[in-house]
């Protein structure tokens, strides 16, 4: 008799196992959201010799993993991983398939929902039941000025890519067993239509922007590169990181390392100070993470002001400065 | 091969990030606002032209004839950005507008855009798309129009040759450099960051405005099934929309420098400190030396 929980799908994206926890954020997702639909988290893992990951997502709260375990498999490949994900899926009837949103899920999960003929909602920031035991997706739209709750009423699976780091996953636990169920590589698998030559892992260039708790980001309402070096001055008493705009860049007053906005970097920090940035959207897109938002700029009607939590209508390098020397003061008196 | 197709699909996007939102059909409203060619898909439709630079300069003796085809789908204003393209170098532009398209998502859309495809150039050899547009930010609709022409495909596309009727690739996908080989046709999306797009002469914006080779197409045009109305048709409902900066308290403050970093202290010298892990408090009791 089969089971007739409704089945919540995780896609097992292990590669880069230790950076990338996205699948074990998911699960434990998917674990919360189980009850209200009488779900069955499963996850579905697809490559070669990938056994040490089935036991480590049953550990992290997988009730049930289907595996497809060949030696075809041992390179990610979107068109064959497409094809399998696919006829599982149309034999197995999920509810719901969450994957992950790393560059691979986000051009992947396009492909099964385009073949299953349903709904897809991309880089999704929350996810919860409504009363009609719908799978509410919460995403982010122009650069993350907006969220939009999207549904999916009538086709199935629902379908969300996930950002990672948005849900703690369950801790580590060995004796929780999932039901392992191998699903053999089908005979009719198609032919790879794309060729991996070559493959070579490059470790993340350094991470200080993207993972500091104090942000300092300049524009080109810094004035000067003189005045703008002073950005590096208050982060060093700040604890934080500089980034800077792509004007800045521009005028070559920071490296392009520095930059942060849609072809940069993204930043979460706690705290973000912003100097002299009117807020064209290819940076806003890139800050919206940050919790408190600090701006300086002579606009009071500036992009960025808008988006602030404290909008300081004032000269940015004046107001660097004053920072700058008020926080020597107190730094030195306590 | 003696003639190369080239598709490449670009969007109109608002210039700004504050656009007016319609709460009763909870669509954007985008005629509203003031559009832009999307980032990406100016990049897309760089490297398209770059391709075709490099492949006529290879050619030399066996006179290749390569074309480039922009289509876009939107409202009738999105025409700016098919101008726009024909100025950069393309060869003709392709609109797609009709009420009957409007509120497509991308399941939809991908759709939308094969009939077209198939419709005005089902000889196309490669087609470019932008990464991720930067209003909905999906990135969807290639890997989707990819399975709709059921063509490989591969995103995030730094680097590619064109050669004997494949493609290679390089591009970077989670920290993996690599290199791919395609069989053409084929897909590709580029990301807003290697092929920068050139400046548009002001002469020849001008020129593609009052000349160019832009046709436009209904959905009658390219036999969507009468009763397609996409925004019935899209599996996805948007049932809320809300903007999470407009939660913010959003307060202001100005004056002489001095005065304002007091004041930002005084009331936020917790937060400033917590963020930083520094106290930055001044002790009330502090003992004269």
């Amino acid at each position: 008799m089969a089971d007739k929980r409704n089945e919540i799908w995780v896609f097992g994206d292990y590669r880069n196992y230790f950076q990338n926890r996205v699948t074990l954020q998911l699960l434990a997702r998917a674990n919360a959201i189980a009850p209200a639909i009488d779900g069955l988290v499963c996850a579905v893992v697809l490559g070669h010799d990938v056994g040490e990951y089935v036991w480590e997502y049953g550990a992290h709260g997988a009730d049930r993993i289907y595996v497809t375990d060949h030696p075809d498999l041992k390179t990610y490949s979107g068109d064959l991983y497409t094809h399998l994900m696919v006829k599982l899926a149309e034999e197995k009837r999920p509810e719901i398939i969450l994957i992950g949103a790393t560059d691979f899920g986000r051009e992947f999960g396009p492909r099964v929902a385009k073949r299953l003929e349903t709904g897809l909602t991309a880089d999704c920031v929350g996810l919860e039941i409504n009363r009609d035991g719908l799978l509410v997706q919460t995403a982010p739209g122009f650069g993350g000025n907006l969220l939009a709750e999207i549904v999916t009423p009538k086709a199935r699976p629902q379908m969300a890519t996930v950002r990672p780091g948005i849900f703690q996953e369950i801790p580590h636990d060995d004796d929780r067993k999932a039901e392992v169920i191998e699903i053999p590589l089908p005979p009719d698998i198609p032919r790879d239509r794309v060729r991996l030559l070559r493959c070579e892992y490059r470790p993340g260039r350094d991470q200080c922007l993207e993972d500091a708790r104090v942000v300092i980001c300049g524009g080109r309402g810094m004035g000067s590169k003189s005045k703008f070096k002073k950005l590096f001055e208050l982060a060093r008493l700040l604890n934080g990181e500089v980034g800077a705009t792509r004007p800045v860049i521009y005028s070559r007053w920071a490296d392009h390392e520095a930059l942060v906005g849609q072809a940069g970097r993204q930043v979460k920090p706690r705290l973000l100070f912003s100097f002299g940035i009117s807020g064209a959207i290819q940076h806003t897109a890139a800050v919206t993470d940050a919790e408190f938002i600090i701006a300086v700029n002579k606009n009071p009607h500036a992009t960025m002001m808008k988006m602030a939590d404290v909008a300081i209508a004032a000269d940015a390098n004046q107001v660097c400065t004053a920072l700058i020397k008020e926080l020597k003061r107190r730094l030195k008196s306590s | 091969m003696d003639k190369i197709e080239l598709i490449v699909c670009i969007k109109q996007v608002p210039l700004v990030s504050e656009l007016p939102w319609d709460p009763k059909t909870k669509t954007l409203r985008r005629e509203m606002a003031e559009g832009m060619m999307d980032p990406a898909a100016k990049h897309a439709l760089e490297a398209a032209l770059q391709i075709r630079k490099v492949m006529e300069e290879k050619a030399v003796a066996g006179k290749k004839k390569i074309r480039i085809t922009v289509i876009t789908m939107g409202p009738p204003m999105s025409e700016e950005v098919l101008r726009e393209a024909l100025a950069m170098g393309a060869d003709s532009g392709v609109l797609l507008t009709d009420p009957r398209m409007a509120g497509a998502d991308t399941l939809i859309t991908s759709k939308i855009l094969g009939a077209a495809i198939k419709k005005v150039r089902p000889d196309f050899d490669l087609v470019f798309c932008g990464s991720a547009a930067s209003d909905s930010e999906t990135g969807q609709v290639g890997p989707q129009l990819a399975e709709e022409l059921d063509v490989p495909a591969a995103a995030y596309v730094e680097r590619l040759d064109i050669e004997n009727g494949h493609i290679r690739i390089q591009r970077l996908c989670d920290n993996f450099l690599e290199t791919l080989e395609m069989d053409l046709p084929a897909l590709v999306t580029i990301p807003p960051r290697t092929f920068f797009p050139r400046h548009v002469p002001l002469g020849g914006l001008q020129q593609s405005f009052e000349g160019g080779d832009v046709r436009t197409l209904l959905a009658a045009d390219i036999a969507l099934s009468p009763d397609l109305y996409a925004a019935k048709a899209s599996p996805t409902k948007i049932v809320n929309v809300f903007s999470p900066t407009a939660e913010k308290e959003n307060i202001r403050l100005r004056g002489a420098a001095k005065k304002v970093v007091e004041e930002l202290f005084r009331r936020f010298e917790d937060r400033i400190g917590g963020a930083a892990g520094k106290d930055l408090k001044i002790s009330d009791l502090k003992i004269p030396e």
